[in-house]
């Protein structure tokens, strides 16, 4: 492969398509460069985006006192907007587009969806302070970060989630709620064919009890709390494993031996090959991958750097369509320009990815089926020429033509942009070309 | 100024790749269903409250444990639309009131799907899949019913209003309409695209069917009534957003060549607070239903008398009220049945009474949704019962279709 498609892959599947003098940058050194980003700081700027704590606690006071609520909801608007904002300020425009689509990967790996309305406000507090910080670190301490978050605490029904024969429990007459523990399981480590049963669910559910959010009275209302009066009492076995009656040493215990459990190497090397080689990976390569979690007891670094360095990866540019959010970053990546918070998100509403509203817990899909649409393409149509309509400043489609790609496009593609009747339509036409279209 | 029918004439001389017939959708024969039959489901999310949509008011202990949410009696001002001696519709929900006269509107009350934790999250996932396990959901049990029906590769489906919900997700492909969508690109832009496309095997052909299928709804939509614009307010999310998508899924079903099964989704129905009696929140979702489902009827013209629309919803509400003048999550609740195939103009299932409730809270289940389904499909769109038995409904086999729904 010529450096220069090579440099156009790392930008675009480890990245999103390459910002002006991105690719001068890569050159002929594109696995260096994704390297590098791996060690550094991410090029992202929270502003003032209040922590997840705040949010929960006035939502917990909007439940005691209606006064509240629609001073809350404007509120609530805001701060969802902020973190749309945040997230594509940093993904067009930052200087570590690697950690940016990593943090993506893995806030959608680990979903909390704002479908239920409960959490929407907390979605982006829970990506920046659960998965931010562990996407290059141990898969265990995110696993650990994502469970005890009071976002999938309240997503996933856990903060609901009574022993029946704890001190509550009996008292109240109230019961384990599964959500939690199932999807720990199904999504989150082993995968849905890891090899567990309905048994396994259940005890998981059971120790995790008492795994909650912290109530106004608290003293540190909104977040995390182990309360043992709800916690169920007793031995629980899990994946044939004894947890002895231990409080909230039982679920540390548990989640430490499912990072590690080798169903988790295989299901977590599974989802990063769709994500970074095709929909259909190499056999081989989720092997070597899911070796390398195995080896390395789920560092995240070094699971990267496995996938970085699978010769797939480089073999078949343009393998993956772009989802939505892709696309729409890429396209205004590549322009330098970024939308307005609230236009960005009509965006991606019509274009059927809305940001923080995965339809369910498994999150948005990872494979171009899911959207290749016939009428997904066409409002994908519609869409680019909508970018290029309402950009403020037009750039030249030429030059952001050589700055996104060199001179790796087809012939075709090329002379179609040169021969657009205007910098709008070559634009337009860029955008929706079918190498665009794709990573 | 070309339209979108010259751009597709024009592009059919350039791409080799479309072979379709003209129209987006399939015409009889593209689909194996009996007659010129029509099937919409309306998924009703966030818990519609049974209870209010068709009070038990013969029910002596309704007026007790309902309080303060209790309808006034048929006759009183403001008071519940009768339907028969012990049961009456809400007064909102006249708009549908003249189709139970007509016997084209059945009401199956005390219904449910079979699950318990009053999550929605996942009672929406059950009544959707069809499952009775939550594990790996993938696909929806209409899209699955889908599969024997459809013959060709067009479209027998269609989702109304948005990104396609699970009870219609699976390995059948469906087409979708969304009024709020971007502005149409210009014809120029499209061909153009259309060319970077020809040698793309996976968006050349996607372009191709979406256009045809753009060019269809727009024909459809624009012509039936000339100097109305149909999808007027349909681009927001409150009770009136559904009349628009009702009438537009009305035209399209309607068509030539169009649709012959649709899903459509309304909201609205999570009354935890301020419920309200004859106004108030519950109030003006159901009058924007009862007015929805009353111009998708409109809409239908002729094709009505074959048309069935059947309301679906995840859960029940509480019997008693709540803090908040509301009521909360419970267990039963309860489908309409509606339009020319019905056998309406009755309230069928057995009725659990509220002298005993669900977990001294609820409505207890009197009838299966499921049941109504596997009814609907084997009846009215003629699926085969072993196919109905093994694939849409696997996992229920103890529940049966629910007899004498439909008109002989």
């Amino acid at each position: 492969m010529p450096a220069s498609m090579a440099a156009v892959v790392a930008a675009t599947r480890f990245g999103f398509a390459p910002k002006p003098g991105e690719l001068a940058q890569i050159g002929s050194d594109p696995r260096g460069w994704v390297t590098s980003q791996l060690d550094r700081r991410p090029d992202f700027a929270p502003g003032n985006l209040p922590p997840s704590r705040e949010i929960v606690t006035a939502m917990l006071e909007s439940r005691r006192d209606k006064e509240e609520r629609p001073e809350l909801k404007e509120r609530l608007k805001a701060t969802y907007l902020g973190e749309i904002d945040a997230r594509m300020r940093a993904a067009i425009l930052g200087d570590t587009p690697v950690l940016e689509r990593l943090t993506q990967f893995w806030g959608n790996h680990f979903t909390v969806s704002g479908m239920r309305p409960f959490v929407r406000g907390v979605t982006g507090a829970f990506e920046r302070e659960a998965i931010r910080p562990h996407v290059t670190g141990r898969f265990i301490d995110m696993l650990t970060a994502v469970t005890s978050h009071p976002g999938m605490l309240l997503y996933l029904d856990n903060a609901q989630s009574f022993g029946p024969d704890s001190l509550v429990g009996r008292r109240q007459n109230k019961g384990i709620n599964e959500n939690l523990g199932r999807e720990l399981l199904e999504l989150h480590t082993l995968g849905v064919d890891g090899g567990y049963t309905q048994a396994d669910v259940e005890a998981l559910a059971r120790i995790l009890t008492g795994w909650t959010v912290a109530p106004l009275r608290d003293w540190h209302p909104g977040t995390f709390r182990f309360f043992p009066q709800i916690h169920e009492p007793g031995d629980k076995v899990l994946l044939g494993r004894t947890y002895r009656n231990g409080g909230i040493d039982e679920g540390e215990a548990a989640l430490r031996d499912l990072a590690l459990h080798p169903a988790t190497a295989r299901h977590i090397a599974t989802q990063l090959a769709r994500h970074f080689i095709a929909d259909t990976p190499p056999a081989d390569s989720v092997e070597r991958i899911a070796r390398r979690f195995r080896d390395t007891g789920g560092d995240l670094r070094q699971v990267t750097l496995a996938v970085l360095h699978e010769e797939a990866v480089w073999r078949e540019p343009f393998a993956k369509v772009r989802t939505p959010t892709e696309l729409v970053i890429s396209a205004y990546r590549a322009v330098g320009a970024v939308p307005q918070p609230g236009f960005a998100f009509m965006a991606l509403k019509k274009l059927d990815q809305p940001p923080f509203l995965a339809p369910s817990p498994a999150g948005w899909p990872d494979v171009a089926s899911a959207w290749v649409s016939p009428e997904s393409v066409v409002r994908r149509t519609e869409w680019c020429q909508t970018f290029a309509e309402r950009l403020a400043d037009v750039p030249d489609p030429v030059d952001v033509m050589a700055n996104a790609y060199g001179e790796v496009l087809p012939e075709e593609i090329q002379s179609a942009v040169r021969r657009a009747p205007d910098k709008r339509a070559g634009l337009a036409l860029l955008i929706a070309s079918p190498q665009f279209q794709r990573r | 100024m070309p339209t979108r029918r010259d751009v597709l004439r024009l592009l059919g001389g350039g791409v080799a790749a479309c072979t379709c017939a003209a129209a987006g959708w399939p015409s009889a024969a593209f689909a194996d269903i009996p007659g010129n039959r029509r099937l919409v489901v309306v998924l009703q999310r966030g818990a519609m409250d049974g209870l209010a949509a068709v009070a038990p008011l013969g029910d002596a202990n309704y007026a007790s444990l309902r309080g303060s949410l209790a309808l006034k009696p048929p006759g009183e001002a403001n008071g519940a639309l009768a339907l028969t001696r012990d049961f009456a519709l809400h007064p909102s929900l006249a708009a549908i009131h003249p189709y139970y006269g007509k016997g084209e509107l059945l009401v199956v009350h005390a219904t449910g799907n079979g699950y318990q934790t009053r999550s929605h999250f996942d009672a929406q996932d059950m009544m959707e899949s069809g499952l009775s396990a939550k594990r790996g959901i993938t696909d929806g049990w209409l899209n699955r019913a889908l599969a024997p029906l459809q013959r060709g590769k067009e479209r027998l489906a269609l989702a109304v209003g948005g990104a396609t919900p699970l009870i219609l997700r699976g390995a059948v492909p469906v087409a979708s309409y969304e009024p709020a969508g971007f502005h149409e690109a210009a014809p120029g832009f499209v061909e153009a695209v259309a060319q970077l496309y020809a040698n793309d095997t996976l968006l050349g052909p996607a372009l191709q069917e979406g256009l045809k299928a753009q060019s269809f709804s727009n024909g459809v939509l624009a012509t039936n009534t000339p100097g109305d614009d149909p999808m007027k307010g349909a681009a927001g999310f409150g009770p009136k957003a559904f009349k628009p998508l009702c009438q537009a899924a009305g035209k399209l079903l309607a068509a030539e060549g169009g649709p012959r099964i649709a899903a459509m989704d309304m909201g609205g129905w999570d009354t935890h607070v301020a419920q309200g009696t004859e106004n108030g929140r519950l109030a003006g979702n159901f009058q924007g239903f009862a007015e929805g489902l009353d111009a998708l009827a409109q809409s239908l013209g002729d094709a009505w008398r074959e048309t069935l629309v059947v309301s679906v919803t995840e859960f029940g509400r509480t019997v008693r009220v709540n803090g908040t003048n509301g009521t909360d999550h419970g267990t039963a609740s309860l489908m309409f049945v509606m339009g020319g195939a019905v056998k309406g103009g009755r309230i069928a299932g057995d009725w659990p009474g509220l002298s005993r409730l669900q977990d001294d809270r609820d409505l207890r289940v009197a009838t299966d949704s499921r049941g109504v389904m596997k009814a609907i499909l084997r009846g009215h769109l003629g699926l085969d019962p072993q196919y109905l038995a093994a694939r849409v409904f696997p996992d229920t086999a103890q529940i049966k279709p629910i007899d004498g729904l439909l008109r002989a």
